[in-house]
């Protein structure tokens, strides 16, 4: 009809080509990206890089999956980062090596592993109850409210670890093994082997592809943020979808902070200063759009990999990091530039 | 000027889409001082023809000629500085700022402040008020749009098109969200336009309208021009027919449900905004068609919206099927088997960035799940079935919802709701804004749905559509009711009566 849009027409073959470049865009550059890198640098290509920008990727990815969904019901959450490095300090304080001489807690008894853990994704729920509770029934725009607890997390983080007469030391020492969960890996053959932490980032994955495609839950987020009146009308609970979406999102910060907290075998009060805008830069360039409704699990991922896969190759290529600063913005803003195209109407 | 006949004519204008020829050849002379209805279905043609002569579409072939000149135009602005002024369906104003910076924006008086040019308010001010004299409006040009109502933002669109020395305005269903006593201020205005010398295309789905006040009366069917008739030879009937292309001798399906006990009782029900309805009781009974009339700001959708749990009040008692049960929430009324079509469909209704599939199963979800998961294979199945059932064109069902026309939206909603096989239906304008076709669709899905013994309340605006359709109706003046009339017997005036009681 009138307002369709359509593409140029000529060249069946060209218009197919040009429509799937159009809608994999970013799918299109990453390969690229990686292959080109691979022909200056064939060590890029090597199974130990691969494996490694995939663990790196894992944790984010995590963090991303709980900032997508927030940002299909057109919100966002600026507290992401601070509420994992909160949440890496909670699991790390917890899983110090008994024999280790500056213990956060020195007289705290051995827990099994997935205590500690478990604490740590209910630290971050309970911050995205928080979250979730102002935003839907207070209704502060979630910008403003995740700002503030942005600033409290980091705040009670400082006040957890920065303990006299020990000072805001790292918690270090960590035991061995929580830091193999995140390290560790099943091998395969030679240098190929799967990490215990893609296999959980990968869980994550078939997880929230499910919640958003085949659960009511799922649909109501994508309703709520295409159009959330017309959602209250229909019998969404529109308050409730809110929060659990925040609280989901914690959660899912609590997880990446105990996966962080193992791969670094340490955590300090400033872990993940920033991450929140990593994670929304990936969302956003893997076309999950900041009005809302749009967006998939599967682009999240893209775009993660996205960033992961150019700060790996920079760093290869020997490009300063102010430089790489500089290309990742770019990317940012190329990306939505061309993403957005599938959304322009034509005349 | 006079020295054409024709202040505008259209040559032969095609235009066609990938897939759609929308405009097939039409041509149309537009006399000055004249008012020129242009009808049609949605879908045949007549926005695709009027964005063509705005300049927003480039037609494929055919000549714009204006006053005797051949012109083509690049955009918009080059129509408006030919003397073209649209005035669209939707308005786009901006709410937070005044009125006269609404109708002066991108073209402020300016005033030398050395090298500096700034904005010249006072100027503005004495051109608004010159502007407001001349077309006999009352409006204070320091107001904010946001304080007033559709029609007092339509008519400063108007003042806009005037102030340009537009020669040509088009106005887009110009009456679509007025009440009669605004859409007789509206004619004035256009009478006031005619005597002036500006032609008025005249967009509208309203015949008595048309007959009213248009000179003459161009009509569309799938992207070709049946013909350009004068309105005094032409009588509703004829417009229909010659719309359709095939006699509509019938406007209205025929009806023989029978109502049956009472189903719904709300009592005493009152808002806590004192301006909104207070102590309206009604009933409703199974198998019936309860009209709701009155004028807009009646307060009968805010009335309904309350009942169906959207809104708060203070009073009253809602008594479904025996028991005392008031709804909080959407959900609860949902729960409990009613359901509300929204009057605005833009707002409230679609969701335009989701699928066709994704729009009709958004208040269902909950019966298409097995062992914690979404059946989609069922959800395509009910989707299909609806789709045919209410005929909705679609490419697809995960044809994005914003591609489809209004009518095929509306009736996209309206599955939604029917697959929740709703015992009450209430229906707000659920023909606003959509054609002949499918209003007459609409309202035989109505009469099915009564025959087979769901109870609907339709609030409607248009009277012909309250007596064609309702077994009793019930009329609002302020928030108040001022009765209840037997569908068989009431008359247009009596409901005119009592909408007005208080006024």
């Amino acid at each position: 009809m009138a307002n369709a849009a359509t593409l140029d027409s000529g060249n069946p073959l060209l218009r197919s080509v040009r429509e799937f470049a159009t809608k994999r865009a970013i799918l299109l550059v990453l390969i690229v990206l990686v292959l080109l890198t691979g022909i200056f640098e064939p060590n890029f290509l090597s199974w130990d890089n691969l494996i490694n920008v995939l663990m790196i990727t894992s944790v984010y990815v995590i963090i991303a999956f709980g900032e997508g969904p927030i940002l299909l019901t057109k919100g966002v959450d600026l507290s992401a980062g601070r509420v994992v490095g909160l949440t890496a300090c909670v699991a790390a304080s917890m899983l110090q090596r008994a024999n280790y001489e500056d213990k956060i807690f020195p007289n705290f008894p051995a827990m099994p592993l997935l205590v500690p853990i478990a604490i740590a994704i209910v630290a971050g729920l309970v911050v995205g109850l928080v979250n979730g509770s102002i935003v839907a029934h207070l209704k502060v725009p979630p910008f403003i409210t995740t700002l503030g607890t942005m600033v409290i997390a980091y705040g009670v983080v400082s006040l957890y670890v920065d303990r006299p007469p020990r000072g805001a030391a790292p918690i270090g020492g960590l035991r061995d093994d929580f830091t193999n969960i995140a390290n560790g890996a099943i091998p395969i053959s030679g240098n190929l082997r799967i990490p215990f932490i893609v296999i959980i980032a990968a869980a994550v994955f078939v997880f929230m592809w499910v919640l958003l495609n085949r659960t009511r839950l799922g649909k109501n987020i994508y309703a709520i943020g295409a159009n959330p009146d017309a959602a209250e009308v229909s019998g969404v609970n529109v308050n409730r979808t809110l929060t659990v979406v925040y609280i989901l999102a914690g959660a899912l910060y609590g997880l990446a902070g105990a996966l962080q907290a193992a791969r670094q075998g340490s955590a300090t009060n400033n872990l993940g200063y920033t991450w929140e805008l990593d994670a929304i830069a990936a969302c956003v360039i893997g076309g999950v759009s900041t009005t809302g409704g749009i967006g998939t699990v599967g682009g999240m991922l893209t775009g993660v990999l996205m960033l992961t896969f150019m700060n790996n190759a920079l760093v290869f290529l020997n490009v300063s990091p102010y430089w790489q600063n500089i290309f990742k913005g770019i990317i940012i803003v190329a990306a939505v530039a061309v993403d957005i195209r599938k959304y322009i109407r034509k005349r | 000027m006079a020295a054409n006949e024709y202040v505008l004519e259209l040559n032969g204008i095609s235009k066609g889409f990938p897939g759609v020829q929308a405009l097939d050849s039409v041509s149309i002379k537009v006399r000055p001082g004249s008012v020129h209805a242009l009808m049609g279905e949605n879908g045949a043609g007549k926005s695709t023809l009027m964005k063509c002569l705005f300049g927003i579409y480039m037609p494929d072939e055919g000549d714009i000629v204006i006053d005797g000149e051949k012109l083509v135009f690049a955009n918009a602005r080059d129509a408006l500085n030919h003397g073209i002024s649209m005035i669209h369906q939707e308005l786009l104003p901006i709410l937070y700022r005044s009125v006269m910076e609404n109708l002066w924006l991108g073209r402020f008086p300016l005033r030398s402040f050395g090298p500096l040019k700034l904005v010249n308010h006072r100027k503005m001010l004495a051109d608004t008020k010159a502007v407001f004299e001349e077309l006999k409006m009352d409006i204070d040009p320091n107001t904010w749009l946001v304080n007033l109502s559709v029609s007092k933002v339509q008519l400063i669109e108007i003042a806009k098109a005037v102030s340009r020395k537009s020669r040509i305005i088009i106005m887009d269903e110009p009456t679509s969200s007025l009440t009669e006593n605004e859409v007789e201020h509206l004619f004035e205005i256009i009478r006031n336009l005619k005597s002036q010398g500006i032609a008025i295309i005249y967009i509208s789905h309203k015949m008595e309208e048309i007959l009213k006040i248009g000179d003459e009366v161009s009509i569309m069917r799938d992207g070709k021009l049946v013909g350009t008739y004068p309105a005094k030879e032409l009588t509703t009937d004829l417009i229909i027919s010659r719309m359709v292309g095939r006699d509509m001798s019938n406007r209205f399906p025929h009806r023989d449900n029978v109502p049956g006990e009472v189903v719904l009782r709300v009592e005493n029900f009152s808002s806590p905004e004192p301006k909104s309805f207070q102590n309206v009781s009604f009933d409703l009974r199974r198998g019936e068609v309860l009209g709701v009339s009155g004028l807009v700001g009646a307060q009968r959708t805010e009335l309904m919206e309350a009942v169906f749990g959207l809104r708060p009040v203070v009073s009253g008692t809602v008594i479904l099927h025996d028991k005392v049960r008031r709804f909080r929430t959407a959900t609860e009324a949902i729960r409990e088997k009613v359901a509300l079509l929204t009057e605005d469909r833009r707002s409230t209704g679609i969701f335009p960035i989701l699928s066709v599939y994704d729009n009709i199963l958004a208040a269902n979800w909950r019966n298409y799940i097995r062992r914690f998961l979404l059946d989609l294979k069922r959800g395509e199945t009910a989707v299909a079935k609806s789709i045919e059932a209410l005929r909705i064109k679609t490419p697809s069902a995960h044809t994005l919802m914003q591609n489809l026309s209004g009518g095929n939206q509306q009736k996209a909603i309206f599955s939604r709701w029917l697959l929740l096989d709703p015992e009450i239906l209430i229906l707000d304008e659920p023909t606003r804004g959509i054609d002949v076709g499918a209003k007459y669709e609409i309202y035989s899905i109505i009469a099915d749905l009564a025959k087979r013994g769901k109870s609907i309340i339709m609030i409607s605006s248009e009277l012909p559509e309250i007596l064609g359709m309702s077994d009793r109706i019930m009329v609002m003046c302020e928030g108040r009711m001022t009765g209840i009339l037997d569908g068989k017997k009431a008359g247009q005036e009596e409901i005119m009566r009592l909408s007005t009681q208080f006024m």
